[in-house]
This record gives C-alpha cells, structure tokens and sequence, in this order.
C-alpha cells in the first residue's frame, strides 16, 4: 500500500522535467564547486606536508561539499515537497486516496517515501563525487560515510516539514515558499544564537544545522540521530492528524 | 431481506458554516437497483456523495455499506465503494494502464488479479485502445470513461458516479447508460445527475433532493404512478362545443388542441374514461382516441424541487 503510493509519487516525479532539471542542476553546480575544492586542495597539499596531524582530503574536499549540499538540500526540498498534497489538492485526485481502503498514515508515509527516495538518490550523487578521488589517494571512509548519513537525516527531516506544509494549502507555490522560510528560520537558529548566552542554547539545539555540522566532520552522535528522528516524526505526525482533519472541515 | 440491504443511511447531516448542505436525510439501497439523485445545482447530491465515499466525514448520520459502519470499520467499507467524484481523480502526467494499476494496488488487488481486472474494466468502458496513452492528452469523454474504468476496477457491491456522463457525446452517453444498467444488475449504483432523460434512461430508483433534504424518494414506477395522470387526451371525429365536455363529471378543465384533439384535466381518483367512451357513443362524437396523459418526470421536478415544501 505503502509502495504503491511511494511508486506513483516516484513515477509522477519522473515523468515530470522538474525532477530532472534540478537534478542536472543540482549535480551541475555540486561538481563544480567539486572541482574547486580539489583545486584548492592541490595548492594547499605542498603546505600540508610539513604539518603533523594535517587535515587530509576528505577534510578539505568532501567535508565542505557536503557542507554546499546541505544548503542544496534546503533549497531542492521545498521545490520538491511543494507538490506532494498541494498538487493532489488542486487537481482534486486526494479524493481517489481518501476515498480507498487506505489510512491516513499509510498516505503520508508512501508519499514521505517517494520523495524522500528522491532526495536520497541525490545525496548519493553527491557522495560518489569525492569517492571518485577514491582512485588517486586515500579516503578516510568513515568520515564519508558519517557525512553522508548527516545529509541524507537531514534530507528526510527537511521532506517531512516540507511534506507537513503541502497539506495546509491547496496552492503548491505557497507550500513551497512555506517551507523555505521555516528551513532557513530553523537553520538561521543557530547562527543567531552564536556567540550569545545561555538562553539562546535552546535555540541553537533546535536548529537542524548544529546537529547536522558534527556529522559532516565525521563526530557520529546518537543525540543527533534522535534529533532528527524526532523532528521527522513530529511532521509527519502532525501531517497525519492534518489529513483526518481535512475531511471534518474541507 | 435484510442481508440484501448494501447501503443504510441514517439521519445524515452536513453543515458549512451555517449553511446546511445535507439536512437529515435517510435512505437505503439494496444490491441490484440504480439510484438516481436528483436535484438542482447546490441541492446537496455531491456532499451526500462525497460523505457516502468517505472523502467528507458527515457532522452527524450514521452510513452503513455492506454491513460495515463507515466510521467505525472505513477501510473494510470503503473497499466495498466505488468512487467516482464530480471531476475524475486521474493524474495527467501518467498512461491509462498505470493510472488503473495505481487504482488496483490502492485497493489491494494482487498482481493478477488487477491485471484481469484493468482487461476487464478497459473493455467495459471501451478503452483498449487507449491503454498506453497519457490521461492528459485524452479527451474529456475520454477522461471520464477512465474515472468510470478506475470506479468499478475492483468490482465494489457499490459504485458511486457523481455526474457521470458530463462532456461524453450522444454515442458514449448512450454505451456509459447501458453500463450503468448493466453494472446494476448485480451492484448497487448511485449516481446524481441534473438531467431528467437520465434517470428514466437508466435508474430504477429515484430520489429528489432541494436543499439539502429529500423530498421524494422512491421507484420510478411510483414516481410514473405519483405523477398519474390526471390528465386525458382525446380525439373526436365529431367533436361537440368544448362547453359539452366541460360537463362531464370530474372534468376541471378542457384544453382544445386543434384536429379534433383535447386535453381534459380532471379530478385525481375520477374514471372519467367509462363515463366519457358512454357520452361519445350516444351522442355520436366519433370518438379516434383515448389515451391518459402522464405528468412526466420533468413536471414532477420542477413541482417538488421548486414549488412546494418538504415531504420527507
């Protein structure tokens, strides 16, 4: 049930140029910034030799792509969970879901697990780009890996705030617009709350970006995970309670 | 028989805001009849349907399909429902085939089973050859036998057509109605329509709706019988002054319709027939023809939803 929700979503995405386009534009843009690094890294690699403990290449390569790919993701999301109710909404197809053997959870989920399939596959994209440097030097896996699993958590909380917001409008532009304010808010968070005093550490834990930052340098946490963890739950929880809600009022 | 009973409504009410879209209204269907809901634009059809199809949660009523409270059990009734909203639900981005396997996984057909079920639905509504093409560049008759194919896909004991042949040409008006009877004689079909020809063409049952409540609700026959006639056309080879027939018992008003040809309106409950065929034969009318006059549906219509209260 779950899979032919996520499958329909999937194909929709697919059949449709906008998948395409931002994901051509997204590599694009990755793999240039890509080549810069590796650029810098090459003028920096003389200096690193004479230093004990120098920060290698997954460091100063991978670590701040994948940095330029969080704020990718925050970006690509809203563009791609703007449609997810909104669209179903204003062409009236949320009638043939509601009107099926199928539970409100199992809507959100296969829809969650569409797009999130989606945004998963370009966090992998990203990944393979240092992995190719795999064949002329030594990658610390780890570290990519850690940086890779801190996008693609922070890709599923962004679906489900996003996936959250498409089912308060009927207008997919709203849903989208919604949702890059409230990722930037939250990311913002933390750096407003730098250099500040205690009562702005709450502030700080609640933002994405904090826990995202360890990750991407290669710190696992479990604090992390069960931040975003969390934080998905919460909106698809209250995207669940929106739907049963959706046919008391309509 | 009671286990026969495929839809119960009980007491059913809607509101938005303070206006009251469906006001109370109880029915039931059994399995085999086609339910025609009629009534005029804004008179409550698409909410009762929608709240029959579970995609709006009814303020207070109680709906019952196939034995399974609507409420309490939705996903065992809704897999007993066929849906089929005012404005088909079809993604445009995808071909026919995958938009109806979409539908069969939806309602849980396994893979063989939704393949002979798309076969089946496709060569029902005439869509074999359209299998492989996108529902977007369909045309909107098209567009509407899929919403019908996708409706009746998983053989549910009820389908629900709300309008279901708008924009369809007089050829596919004529098919969709012989499906609509055919599906009703081993279903139990609703569908809603402002179009009077449709009901008599295709339901076996019919019920008005004006604002939100049921005036009448009930067999065509009775509706036929309700709207009996009252009314006599004749036709006289010789006819007397139009004052002679004015004086026969019963008779309220006469209508001179030219030829030799009038229209008696009498007293409902009057055999005026007998007393007419005795008067024409002494006095030499030279009677050609007698015939009642139903108040077609039309009529009817336009009395209950227009000019008097609420029955129901």
């Amino acid at each position: 049930m779950i899979f032919t929700i996520a499958a329909r979503e999937w194909r929709s995405l697919f059949s449709s140029p906008l998948a395409w386009t931002l994901l051509a534009v997204a590599q694009g843009l990755l793999a240039w910034i890509f080549l810069l690094l590796v650029q810098d890294f090459r003028h920096l690699q003389g200096r690193l030799v004479g230093l004990e403990n120098a920060p290698g290449v997954t460091d100063l390569v991978a670590a701040p792509l994948f940095r330029v790919a969080a704020w990718g993701l925050l970006i690509l999301t809203p563009l791609l969970t703007m449609r997810l109710f909104s669209e179903e909404r204003r062409a009236r197809t949320l009638d043939l879901l509601f009107s099926a053997p199928i539970g409100a959870p199992a809507m959100v989920f296969g829809k969650y697990l569409g797009v999130l399939g989606f945004l998963w596959a370009t966090v992998v994209l990203a990944g393979l780009m240092p992995l190719a440097l795999g064949f002329g030097t030594s990658l610390d896996f780890g570290k990519w890996f850690a940086g890779l699993l801190g996008l693609a958590l922070l890709a599923a909380s962004f679906a489900a705030a996003g996936l959250y917001l498409s089912t308060l409008t009927a207008q997919p532009v709203v849903a989208a617009t919604t949702t890059l304010g409230l990722l930037l808010a939250l990311w913002i968070m933390d750096a407003a709350s730098a250099g500040q005093e205690k009562a702005s550490n709450l502030f700080a834990y609640l933002s994405p970006a904090r826990h995202c930052d360890a990750l991407l340098l290669g710190l696992f946490n479990s604090t992390d995970m069960a931040y975003y963890l969390l934080f998905s739950a919460l909106f698809l929880g209250l995207a669940i309670r929106r739907l049963d809600d959706m046919r008391l009022r309509d | 028989m009671a286990d026969d009973i495929l839809v119960q409504v009980e007491r059913l009410s809607r509101r938005y805001g303070d206006f009251a879209a469906v006001d109370d209204i109880s029915f039931t269907l059994h399995r085999g009849q086609v339910l025609g809901f009629l009534g005029l634009n804004g008179a409550g059809k698409s909410t009762t349907m929608r709240m029959l199809a579970g995609v709006l949660a009814p303020d207070a009523g109680r709906i019952v399909i196939g034995g399974h409270d609507l409420l309490d059990q939705p996903c065992q009734a809704k897999q007993a429902i066929g849906y089929l909203p005012e404005q088909p639900p079809l993604y445009r981005e995808l071909t026919v085939d995958e938009q109806l396997r979409y539908s069969a996984g939806l309602h849980r057909l396994g893979r063989t089973a939704s393949r002979q079920a798309m076969a089946r639905a496709k060569a029902r509504c005439g869509l074999m050859e359209v299998g492989r093409r996108l529902i977007g560049n369909l045309s909107k008759g098209y567009q509407q036998r899929v919403g019908i194919a996708q409706a009746i896909l998983h053989e549910p004991p009820l389908i629900i057509l709300d309008e279901p042949t708008i924009g369809l040409d007089p050829i596919q008006l004529r098919e969709i109605r012989a499906l609509i009877r055919e599906l009703g004689q081993d279903h139990g079909v609703i569908l809603s329509t402002h179009l009077l020809p449709e009901i008599e063409a295709t339901c076996s049952h019919v019920q008005m709706m004006r604002s939100g409540r049921l005036v009448f609700a009930g067999a065509l026959a009775d509706l036929a019988r309700r709207g009996q006639s009252t009314m006599l056309r004749i036709g006289l080879g010789a006819p007397p002054p139009p004052a002679n027939l004015t004086q026969l018992p019963g008779v309220q008003r006469v209508e001179v319709l030219g030829g030799g040809r009038f229209r008696l309106q009498h007293a409902p409950g009057v055999a005026l027939q007998r007393a007419l065929i005795e008067k024409a034969l002494s006095d030499d009318w030279d009677l050609w023809e007698l015939a009642p006059e139903y108040a077609d549906l039309e009529q009817l219509f336009i009395e209950l939803t227009l000019e008097r209260g609420a029955v129901a």
